[in-house]
């Protein structure tokens, strides 16, 4: 009797040591792979800033593009991408949270609108030379807005949409029944229900999705390339239908050139397009708080 | 309410950025105003306009560069130069919407025949030299010099893996590394043109859209060998070891400013061009404009990036071509 219990608590205590262990490797397996990630940003960031950070100035934002490195600035390419992204936020904000409504709450599940839900997300996963391709057929020669802002802008907005409609639907999708049900049964309409109801409490969901799809299209070089927009630009657009030139596209020029002082100049681009990304997520992030608080 | 506030918020973004760029844009074009009155009573023409140029990467530093100091002297006339390279700017030079188009090779065939068609008259016009470089690892020693039958035996493709005891006896049996411009590079159909007669190259090549890519990759292996441009020869020289090449006359010879220029660095010395539209000369005073300063300084600029200039009378020759399109 005593024999046996002693042979089952030791298999017990065997089985523990097998899970406990188990327990430590995952947990070493996720803090090496969180460690490796950190320590690769912090290489870039380090490298990006040590290389770039001599050469901001306020004269790097203050001049145009030059073939002197000391004198070349990145004015035409900051003001520019504000440009671009005033088309594209409005667009893809809205077109995006109008279908990711329609939908959620007016669509019925049929299997054409399984077929649409699929194609969007299916377009997400497109490369984004074929966006450019598109934007060169469609709104620089159909519609013949040139390489401009705004043929570039639209370019972008259809880039990023697929991503801000998945990214509002998975938002919308998360309000609980409960609180739509409560307003259908004060009496709400269903846009009164969507306006009150459903918005707000998807907001946040709809802003952080959103926010990471913009950053994307502030990044993108290749649809840019496609669609014509020039590198040298030493003036700033005064119209939607100007030419302009965007600071992945600075960026990516400098990074090709033999100069070393160039590779510099690059750096110090990415430092600003960095500046841009983490000023628009922290808009997102202030947006998410403001309405989580509620 | 909340939502209208975002929506509201957003539009307000939306136009703070438009508003301050427009700010920006208004300083600056009353600068320019100035800049112009001033310009007007010194007696010089001004000229407004826009001109867009587009093509090879290749050709871009010294676009930019003259688009640069063209644009101090008239800086109402909106100059633009993109990168879409020799083949992507050619495509939009062909659909009317540039009026320029650089390219690092002579235009193709098919180019020209669809610019025909296009109803599109161009003159082709040479700025600059670039004596592609081949260079290899400052480490090797035994390289001294290269035929281009050697070049051609060692680049071409023949499915099997190339030691550098293949190409010359004597050489040590290690296998060769190659690195290459990529494929959509004016610079790697002209190379291939010339050398591989427009044949396969080596597969194990590595193949990059960025030259410097290719100087560390060369830079970092002892049994590597490239070639690109020479302005990035020029800017890792100490990293780097150039390759002298015989030329037609049976002489090796090492590429460099005199030697690009009088042509006796061949045949890996190309040209770079640009293509201007004759009916935008004829219409437009701008693009004269800008087409004769472009001739005039493209001596100047192009070793200011890095390029090597054409003989004097290159330039005189087309700035008469010129003449007979205005």
């Amino acid at each position: 009797m005593e024999n046996t219990a002693r042979v089952k608590s030791e298999e017990m205590v065997g089985r523990i040591d097998g899970r406990l262990m188990k327990n430590k490797v995952v947990k070493g397996i996720f803090l090496t792979a969180t460690i490796f990630t950190s320590i690769i940003l912090v290489v870039l960031l380090y490298r990006i800033i040590s290389q770039g950070a001599p050469y901001l100035s306020w004269d790097f934002f203050q001049n145009f593009a030059s073939r002197r490195p000391e004198q070349a600035g990145i004015k035409a390419a900051v003001i520019g991408t504000l440009w671009m992204m005033s088309v594209v936020i409005p667009t893809a904000a809205i077109l995006g949270v109008g279908t990711a409504i329609y939908l959620e709450e007016y669509a019925k599940k049929s299997a054409l609108t399984r077929w649409i839900q699929m194609n969007i997300s299916n377009l997400a996963g497109v490369p984004s030379v074929v966006f450019g391709l598109l934007g060169l057929t469609i709104f620089v020669r159909v519609f013949g807005f040139g390489n401009s802002v705004l043929a570039a802008g639209f370019t972008m907005a259809l880039l990023v949409l697929p991503v801000v409609i998945v990214a509002a639907q998975e938002a919308i999708r998360a309000v609980p029944n409960e609180l739509k049900e409560a307003s259908y049964g004060l009496g709400a309409t269903k846009w009164q229900t969507i306006y009150r109801v459903v918005l707000p409490y998807a907001i946040p969901g709809i802003a952080t999705g959103s926010i990471l799809a913009f950053s994307r299209a502030i990044g993108e070089t290749a649809p840019l390339i496609v669609v014509g927009i020039p590198t040298f630009v030493a003036f700033l657009p005064s119209g939607y239908l100007d030419s302009f030139t965007a600071l992945p596209m600075q960026i990516y020029n400098w990074t090709s050139r033999p100069q070393l002082e160039f590779h510099n100049l690059a750096a110090a681009g990415i430092i600003i397009l960095l500046g841009v990304l983490i000023l628009m997520n922290s808009v997102a992030v202030w947006i998410r708080n403001r309405y989580q608080a509620r | 309410m909340k939502p209208v506030k975002v929506l509201t918020l957003s539009a307000l973004l939306g136009s703070a950025l438009v508003m301050g760029a427009c700010g920006n844009n208004a300083d600056n074009g009353a600068a320019t105003g100035d800049d112009a009155e001033g310009q007007t009573d010194a007696g010089d023409a001004q000229l407004q306009g826009e001109i867009s140029i587009d093509g090879s990467s290749t050709v871009y530093p010294i676009a930019e560069a003259v688009a640069e100091e063209f644009m101090l002297e008239q800086p109402d006339v909106k100059v633009t130069v993109g990168l879409s390279g020799t083949g992507g700017g050619f495509e939009k030079f062909i659909a009317g919407e540039t009026q320029m188009s650089n390219a690092s090779r002579p235009i193709k065939e098919e180019e020209t025949k669809a610019l025909e068609e296009a109803g599109v008259d161009f003159t082709e016009l040479e700025l600059a030299y670039d004596g592609l470089s081949v260079v290899i690892n400052k480490d090797n020693d035994w390289v001294d010099q290269l035929t281009v039958d050697e070049l051609k035996k060692m680049w071409l493709d023949n499915g099997q893996v190339k030691k550098w005891s293949d190409i010359r006896e004597g050489w040590p049996a290690e296998e060769i590394k190659f690195y290459s411009p990529g494929t959509d590079s004016g610079t790697f159909d002209y190379f291939d043109e010339v050398i591989l007669d427009g044949g396969q190259i080596d597969k194990s090549a590595t193949l990059s859209e960025d030259d410097n890519v290719l100087v560390q990759g060369v830079t970092g292996d002892k049994n590597s060998i490239g070639y690109f441009g020479y302005a990035y020869y020029l800017e890792n020289k100490d990293n780097l070891k150039v390759v002298p090449i015989v030329n037609g006359e049976g002489t090796a010879v090492e590429p460099n400013a005199e030697t690009i220029e009088s042509g006796e660095y061949e045949p890996l010395s190309r040209p770079l061009y640009t293509y201007v539209s004759n009916a935008a000369i004829k219409d437009d005073e701008a693009v004269a404009a800008y087409t004769q300063f472009t001739l005039e300084n493209a001596a100047m600029l192009a070793e200011d990036v890095g390029y090597v200039s054409l003989p004097e009378e290159k330039y005189t020759e087309q700035l008469k071509t010129l003449e007979g399109l205005k």
